[in-house]
């Protein structure tokens, strides 16, 4: 089966304020298609590999391939787009454009990929709005809001540009448990429906339990 | 590929939940670019009025027959003495006279030149103005009038009667104002005039002259060529001074020259006369840039200021942009979009506020005797001074935005969305 993620001897260090050697020898592979969950303890380096699999971060060691791609050592402008093309992410605290509408939030990543029409890309917007039930808040300001209506406003742009994988990181950590359900009820339905690849960084053990496979860490290193 | 529509539609809308800074910032630009405009017109205007006053009272080149000492005495010209001191008491100039040789050539010359515009022979005299028994010391100088007219503004100068009545008068004079007023003339009277070997002519008013120039209007008056060759008893072909007007003004200099060592008379150009005046117009062109750039600097720190806090208050959403798949330059390039377009806009209404007060400025009335034919404060409409106008403000913008704008473009999205 075709890879759409893969590390090899990922390494990273914080010079500031002292040396700490915070990712350690990360190899792991996700299938196009799979629904991984990391899981480890606080501090254990999870945001931080994250980043790194997100392009967002470029001070490591090792390789990273994205679709069998090398993208490690790559420059900026191409690491953007790359971004904006292949990668959805979500973070735990569901960052929006707040002087936007919600509409607008959600287009903004296929605005600047500009491979559609404004029409086209409304319309997408609207569909992924409306297949996580808030179509009805299209029109309203960002901050206006609930939280977990944001978050799912953030899983919508995230997924605006049909990415190859989905990142989240702690997408559940501020939610009640019936959104938590609702969250995962909706990535669940993306990987069956639609074949997304999934990796989401979770402290739920609940959550973790039901996707695809787990990838424990402990202090920078994977152990199982 | 730059995605210019994404980019500016965001600075839009930063700039439209901001409008109070926006406005602020705006203004402060326009209060610039105002100013400049407003002092630049004025001071120009102010240079030109100068500058035309000058030039056209005073001929671009003088021609007349200076009178001085032989520059080779004899006694420099004997060999045997070359290597002595000489010691020559009381030398004198030659008998001649102020007359120039061959003024007739010399004109003649002069309208065929292609360089010249024209040329215009005078023939300046002492004479007494005789009125009961006052008695006026003071100088007549003999014109050919229409050409004088045409060449120079002094049209404008005559307040009553013509040019054309001089010209039409066999014995016409155009008395001076402050000799008309001392001697309760007016046109239409008659004036008795002297020459200095004592012959005495009437003379009738046509017109008055006024320079507005007191030392002057008090002692000059003109009158045909004609008349003043007869009046002295001299041929047609007597004439003291040439006075040339030229097509290219900065040519005067060196036609002076050639004039000089060609017909051997003396020729003073405009430059000479006038060296100083640049120094004016330079000083004032200074006062205007220096207020005017002060004024873009302050209004530069405003933008600088205001851009500065936005992106601070905008670092999460340049972060979310960032991570999004905006590039660094993109981002860069909203908060560039944003200074430019206040940029613009404050330095467009900065030409119309500018203009405006041009215009005000133009209908103020102002009059001076020195300046028959002004009447309001001069202003003078230039494109250049708009288009450096708005060249000042988009530079000054662009560079006030330039650092804020650089700062965002290098923020590290990881850092922000990690809280810390
Ligand atoms: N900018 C930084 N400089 C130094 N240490 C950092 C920095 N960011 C994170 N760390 C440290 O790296 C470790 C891993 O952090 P993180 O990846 O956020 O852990 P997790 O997401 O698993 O809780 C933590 O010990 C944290 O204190
Ligand atoms: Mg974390």
């Amino acid at each position: 089966m075709k890879l759409v993620l893969e590390t090899k001897n990922i390494n990273k260090h914080f010079r500031k304020p002292n040396d700490f050697h915070v990712l350690k020898d990360i190899s792991f592979r996700i299938k196009k298609g799979e629904f991984t969950s990391i899981m480890g303890k606080s501090g254990s380096g999870k945001s931080t590999l994250l980043y790194i699999l997100s392009t967002m971060d470029t001070d490591y060691t090792g390789e990273l391939y994205l679709n069998g791609q090398l993208v490690t050592g790559k420059p900026h402008e191409e690491l953007s787009t790359i971004r904006n093309k292949h990668i959805g992410f979500v973070f735990q605290f569901h960052y929006l454009l707040s002087e936007f509408s919600v509409l607008e939030n959600v287009m903004l990543p296929a605005k600047k990929l500009a491979e559609k029409s404004h029409v086209e890309i409304e319309y997408g917007a609207m569909e992924k709005l409306e297949m996580l039930h808030i179509g009805h808040l299209a029109n309203q300001r960002a901050s206006r809001i609930s939280g977990g209506e944001k978050q799912r406003v953030a899983i919508a742009r995230a997924l605006i540009n049909n990415p190859s994988i989905l990142m989240c990181d702690e997408p559940t950590g501020n939610l009640d448990s019936h959104n938590s359900e609702n969250v995962f009820n909706i990535f669940k339905r993306l990987k069956e429906e639609e074949g997304l690849s999934l990796l989401v960084v979770t402290h739920d053990e609940d959550f973790a339990k039901r996707t695809d496979r787990i990838i424990q860490m402990e202090d920078g290193r994977i152990i199982s | 590929m730059i995605n210019w529509k994404v980019i500016l539609n965001i600075a839009k809308t930063h700039l439209m939940t901001k409008m109070k800074s926006t406005v602020t910032a705006a203004l402060g630009v326009t209060f610039g670019i105002g100013a400049y405009i407003t002092l630049v017109s004025f001071m120009t205007g102010l240079n030109e009025m100068l500058d035309s006053l000058i030039l056209n009272q005073t001929p671009h080149i003088h021609l007349y027959n200076e009178i001085k000492p032989t520059e080779q005495q004899p006694i420099s010209l004997y060999d045997e003495f070359k290597n002595s001191v000489h010691i020559v008491h009381s030398i004198k100039p030659k008998q001649s006279q102020k007359k120039i040789h061959n003024a007739l050539p010399i004109l003649n010359y002069l309208k065929n030149n292609k360089k010249v515009k024209g040329a215009t022979p005078q023939l300046r005299t002492q004479i007494f103005y005789l009125s009961g028994s006052i008695e006026l010391g003071g100088n007549l100088v003999g014109i050919d009038i229409m050409e004088e007219t045409r060449i120079s503004n002094m049209r404008d100068y005559i307040i009553g009667g013509s040019p054309e009545a001089l010209k039409n008068a066999e014995n016409g004079i155009l008395l001076g104002s402050g000799l008309a007023a001392k001697m309760s003339l007016t046109v239409g009277d008659r004036v008795q005039i002297s020459t200095v070997r004592g012959d005495v002519f009437p003379l009738k008013i046509v017109g008055i002259y006024q320079s507005g120039i007191a030392d002057i209007d008090n002692i000059q008056s003109f009158a045909n060529l004609k008349t003043v060759q007869r009046i002295l008893g001299e041929a047609q072909n007597y004439i003291t001074d040439i006075n040339i007007k030229l097509f290219a003004i900065e040519k005067a200099p060196t036609i002076a020259q050639n004039l000089a060592s060609q017909f051997k008379v003396t020729a003073t150009d405009i430059n000479q006369a006038n060296a100083q005046f640049e120094t004016g117009s330079n000083i004032r062109n200074l006062i205007t840039y220096a207020v005017s750039i002060t004024l873009l600097i302050v209004a530069g720190f405003g933008i600088y200021n205001i851009l500065n806090m936005l992106i601070y208050e905008k670092m999460k959403d340049i972060a979310i942009l960032k991570a999004t798949g905006f590039s660094g330059r993109d981002v860069q390039l909203i908060f560039m979009s944003q200074a430019m377009i206040i940029g613009a806009i404050g330095g467009i209404l900065g030409l119309i506020i500018g203009y405006g007060l041009s215009r005000l400025i133009d209908n103020v009335a102002f009059e001076t005797e020195a300046l028959p034919t002004i009447t309001t404060y001069p202003i003078s409409y230039n494109i250049a001074y708009y288009v450096i106008g708005i060249t000042f403000a988009l530079l000054s913008t662009f560079v006030a935005g330039w650092l804020p704008s650089n700062k965002a473009k290098r923020i590290d999205p990881v850092r922000i969305i990690r809280g810390t």
